[in-house]
């Protein structure tokens, strides 16, 4: 079994979350950065992600957003890669998108989303860093209407798996 | 004190060595400035800036009664902390256990090998 998430702070604007994947790294790379395989997990039930870009490549952009099946609000990411570093690392400047941006990306602080792929033995490890420019800022990021949105949309997660709809 | 600002005095609290050291300690019971001045190699003016910070956050308290005044772990200050932590846990794994699902799939789909004879 893999070992479930692991969340610690590293400093008070910093989130690290590491986890481990029975999965060559070459795969998890993947599913990181080729949308077709991205917007397969990347995603809450009960939300679909109709907008799913990336062109992963130093200076290239990305966009994603869901769509909420019943009442149809939108909420997204959009940003910049910065490191490319093919199979094991990934940097990106992310901004929140409540819905209303229109795609057009802002100015101000990012937050710097860098993910670090590892392999030993088949197994992979991941450890993902949010840097937020902000305490306030990474504070809101749990706190908005995005995470209640997941929150509410998890407790549907458990019959999904059951059904068999992504396992195979 | 608002709890984001409590919360925030946690997490300063948290993020220095010294102070988780100190947490450790008090878990296994409580105890004074002066004991604690010794494991950590620290003059007591030292610690008791480090104690200050901790009950500041919430993450200890200071038995005010006994002559010692010995210190002592508050959990509820920790239990908040870790709850916090929680909901972002909770959001990454939820993300996580849908890529084991997939990464599980792709590695069924291209090479399926057939058992090996033993």
């Amino acid at each position: 079994m893999a070992k479930p998430a692991e969340v610690t702070f590293p400093s008070d604007r910093e989130v690290r979350v590491t986890r481990t994947f029975h999965a060559p790294r070459q795969m998890v790379w993947d599913a990181h950065t080729r949308p077709e395989l991205v917007r397969k997990w990347q995603g809450y039930e009960g939300w679909d992600m109709p907008v799913c870009d990336m062109d992963v490549r130093v200076g290239g952009t990305y966009k994603w957003q869901w769509r909420n099946r019943e009442d149809g609000n939108a909420f997204g990411f959009l940003g910049t890669f910065t490191e490319v570093d093919d199979c094991s690392r990934l940097v990106h400047e992310q901004y929140f998108d409540p819905g209303d941006m229109d795609f057009a990306m802002p100015t101000g602080d990012p937050c710097i989303v860098s993910l670090e792929l590892t392999e030993e033995n088949g197994i992979t490890t991941l450890i993902c860093n949010l840097t937020f420019a902000s305490k306030q800022a990474r504070e809101d990021a749990v706190s908005t209407g995005m995470t209640d949105g997941m929150e509410h949309s998890y407790t549907r997660l458990d019959d999904m798996f059951n059904k068999g709809a992504v396992a195979n | 004190m608002q709890d984001s600002e409590r919360l925030n005095l946690t997490f300063a609290a948290l993020a220095d060595p010294t102070r988780r050291a100190i947490l450790a300690r008090l878990a296994t019971g409580e105890a004074t400035v002066t004991e604690l001045a010794v494991p950590f190699e620290m003059s007591q003016p030292a610690i008791s800036k480090h104690l200050k910070v901790l009950e500041r956050a919430g993450l200890i308290s200071m038995d005010v009664d006994a002559q010692r005044r010995p210190r002592k772990l508050e959990p509820k200050g920790l239990k908040e902390a870790a709850d916090w932590i929680e909901r972002y846990r909770e959001i990454f794994e939820r993300n996580y256990q849908r890529l084991d699902a997939l990464l599980g799939e792709l590695q069924a789909k291209p090479s399926r090998r057939k058992p090996t004879n033993k």
